[in-house]
């Protein structure tokens, strides 16, 4: 049986099987940023001149900012002036119309990664959902739009809808995070490319899962995507993002924002597989994942949830947030991270209480192996006028060997006094004597582990939609591969 | 069966087993007794390949097949079968769900098809009648929140369902009231068989009376001291264990 030392050698021998790089002609601005940068991708995308102008002043503010750096996490800083904002396939330039008059490359390399982009392949009835790709920097492919539209769900890239839906993307763009809320989310404001766009129609409960996979493939290009989500009153829509980029020796930046609206009784669940390329076995590549996502509970009853699966990126700083302003709104956040070799997450959530009766939820699973570092990171505010709000909190740590690392920062502040919380926390490793157990049950100790992790994660696979609790257990599996001695 | 030949084992450079001998034959129930410390759970232990012990010489043979070159899931594919003393609690995992991974495993090793959600489902709840575990024991996760004898109950019951050749149970007496003694005990009995050997280590004789052993063993300070029959047992708890090393 192999000791706690041998499964960490064989965890930093974990392949990442995203990580093919596509060969494939594209249109790259030169690395460097400036006004003229946000110009320049502001006229490729044919944008009116308000969002030009959002996106300068967005800038500007950023220029005033500085790095944030109280984060858990250790690397080496980007230069924001070496990096490439734009990058699109050449072949999307006239923008496809069908399927048909995308870049067979393009449909393989989704294909490879097991995202069918062909409509026919779904209506085997396996399964059930509308997908958009975003590559690089564009969309190349949204699938389903008709039937969608028949609903009355917009489900786009972010940059047609400002085309076909400008007072909808007016209206609420920028109005969860502010172009201005932090230095990622300024940057991200200012050269934001592409991303995905969903509006949900009042009463309206969207007939199929809608999902959008993100695929970085350029060299010393960052992805700056954008994602708007809103969910009119008494409807409902399940979203998941699914991320994956090639293996290159560089640092690639990744530093999305997306924003979720929720009105009266809606209810919105966002799921998330982030399988960035985590960097090798030494630290040395890998993706920087600093995101901002926020949610806004504004109507009364109405209701978010975030899920996330987070495998990959070798820094990822995250924390997707809850603000619960509509009485009896109820917000939720499941997490499992794993962290193996050399790489760092600081993630967690937010959730702020305003209205009456609010309700949150916070599950996080972190598993660490190898040298990695992981923090949880989370504050629980109740406002004064949060009456009788109520907040869970339950973070459990799973170490594997012991040169891995978990930290627990949990923030809270409290200024109503009928408000209730609860925090559970716990930090275990997996213990050999569980391996042990398994082993003489007859499992190899691969599936052992397989199966102690899983029942680990299981309170929040249980949150993901069937499809892709699937999706995430391979990921897990993938992930832990080669942990037999 | 089972052949252990001359076994020494030290833990942490501390010498457990001293030139331990032991023949177990198919068809055969051995009951292990002994003080505290006297290396009995590091012989099962051992059988079973846990990490940790250092086998400085000695071998088992276990139906011709050189035992200590075996992982512990080949062993259990090869029938051998610990019932844990202290049953490990893994959260999450539905115990249905680990007892099939662990059939399948052994059925695909043997190149034989995997068992059908169903047809599994149907074994399942014959054998769990057979330790009276009640049904929803099956889909709770394993042993999490258990009571001792619910613990104790559920390795029978793994055992059942395993169908080992060898069965080695580590103290599953201890911490069972006397019910659940009774049926643990029954349990056990209804598995026995010709072809299927127990070997059983206990501090009580009191479980002999319901599970009758072929042959009783008392180990101390590292290495059988004494075997005997039932009468044995008997005689071990009226006089204690120094009687035994004064009359070896």
């Amino acid at each position: 049986m192999a000791t706690n030392e041998e499964i960490q050698q064989d965890l930093e021998k974990r392949e990442y099987d995203a990580g093919f790089i596509t060969d494939i002609e594209s249109d790259t601005l030169p690395p460097g940023l400036n006004e003229d940068t946000i110009r320049h991708i502001s006229a490729k995308k044919d944008e009116p001149q308000w969002l030009l102008d959002w996106r300068l002043e967005a800038y500007r503010h950023w220029l005033t900012m500085e790095e944030p750096t109280w984060a858990a996490v250790d690397y080496t800083p980007t230069d924001y002036q070496s990096i490439s904002y734009y990058s699109a396939p050449k072949s999307s330039d006239d923008g496809p119309d069908s399927l048909d008059e995308v870049d067979p490359k393009l449909l393989e390399t989704y294909e490879k990664l097991g995202i069918p982009l062909r409509e026919q392949e779904f209506l085997a009835g396996v399964k059930n959902i509308a997908v958009d790709a975003v590559f690089d920097s564009v969309s190349v492919a949204t699938t389903f739009k008709g039937k969608l539209q028949d609903a009355g769900v917009i489900f786009c890239p972010i940059s047609e809808a400002v085309h076909e839906y400008p007072e909808l993307v007016k209206q609420y763009l920028g109005t969860v995070v502010p172009q201005g809320d932090n230095f990622f989310a300024a940057l991200n404001s200012a050269v934001f490319t592409d991303g995905s766009f969903v509006y949900i129609p009042k009463g309206v409960r969207c007939p199929m899962e809608l999902s959008t996979y993100f695929r970085i493939n350029a060299l010393n290009t960052g992805q700056f995507e954008r994602t708007l989500i809103i969910a009119d009153e008494g409807s409902h829509v399940s979203y998941l993002e699914g991320c994956t980029a090639p293996m290159r020796d560089e640092n690639q930046l990744h530093a999305a924002v997306v924003e979720l609206v929720i009105l009266d009784d809606a209810e919105i669940k966002y799921a998330t597989v982030q399988n960035w390329y985590p960097g090798d076995e030494n630290g040395v590549g890998g993706i920087y994942n600093f995101v901002t996502k926020r949610a806004e509970c504004r109507g009364v009853r109405s209701k978010v949830s975030w899920t996330q699966v987070e495998t990959g990126s070798a820094i990822t700083w995250k924390y997707p947030s809850c603000v619960l302003i509509g009485d009896n709104s109820v917000g939720k956040f499941f997490s499992v991270a794993v962290t193996t070799n050399c790489q760092q997450a600081d993630t967690g959530t937010k959730m702020i209480h305003l209205g009456k009766n609010t309700k949150s939820t916070i599950i996080s699973k972190g598993i660490s192996a190898g040298r990695a570092q992981q923090s949880y990171r989370g504050l629980v505010r109740m406002g004064k006028g949060a009456e009788n709000a109520r907040n869970f909190t339950q973070c459990d740590s799973l170490l594997l060997g012991d040169k891995c690392g978990a930290h627990t920062f949990p923030y809270v502040e409290v200024k109503n006094a009928t408000a209730t919380l609860e925090h559970e926390a716990t930090t275990s490793k997996i213990g050999e004597d569980q391996l042990f157990y398994c082993q003489q049950r007859g499992l190899s100790e691969e599936d052992a582990v397989n199966m102690i992790v899983n029942g680990f994660c299981k309170d929040v696979f249980d949150e993901l939609p069937m499809e892709f609790a699937v999706e995430a257990n391979r990921l897990m599996e993938v992930s832990l591969e080669g942990s037999v001695g | 069966m089972l052949e252990v030949k001359d076994l020494h084992v030290s833990v942490d450079g501390k010498k457990i087993l001293k030139g331990l001998n032991l023949t177990i034959n198919a068809g055969e129930v051995h009951a292990i007794m002994g003080p505290n410390g006297a290396g009995k759970s590091t012989l099962s232990n051992v059988i079973a390949g846990r990490d940790g012990y250092e086998i400085t010489s000695g071998s088992i043979t276990y139906k011709n097949d050189d035992l200590l070159e075996m992982s512990p899931e080949e062993r259990a594919w090869a029938g051998v079968f610990l019932a844990f003393q202290y049953p490990v609690e893994i959260p999450g995992v539905n115990n249905t769900y680990l007892l099939k991974a662990g059939v399948n495993a052994k059925r695909k090793h043997q190149g034989l098809e995997e068992l059908d959600a169903f047809d599994f489902m149907q074994t399942v709840k014959e054998k769990a009648k057979l330790v009276e575990l009640d049904p929803s024991f099956l889909s709770r996760s394993v042993n999490e929140g258990f009571s001792g004898g619910e613990k104790k109950r559920n390795e029978i019951f793994q055992m059942a369902v395993l169908e080992p050749s060898l069965a080695l149970l580590d103290e599953t007496d201890s911490g069972l009231d006397i019910d659940a003694l009774r049926i643990v005990a029954g349990g056990v009995n209804k598995l026995r068989s010709p072809d299927k050997a127990i070997v059983m280590i206990t501090h009580y004789q009191r479980l002999l009376d319901y599970i009758e052993p072929d042959f009783v063993h008392v180990l101390a300070d590292g290495v059988i001291q004494k075997t005997g029959d039932k009468s044995l047992a008997v005689e071990l708890e009226k006089h204690g264990y120094d009687w035994v090393k004064e009359n070896k």
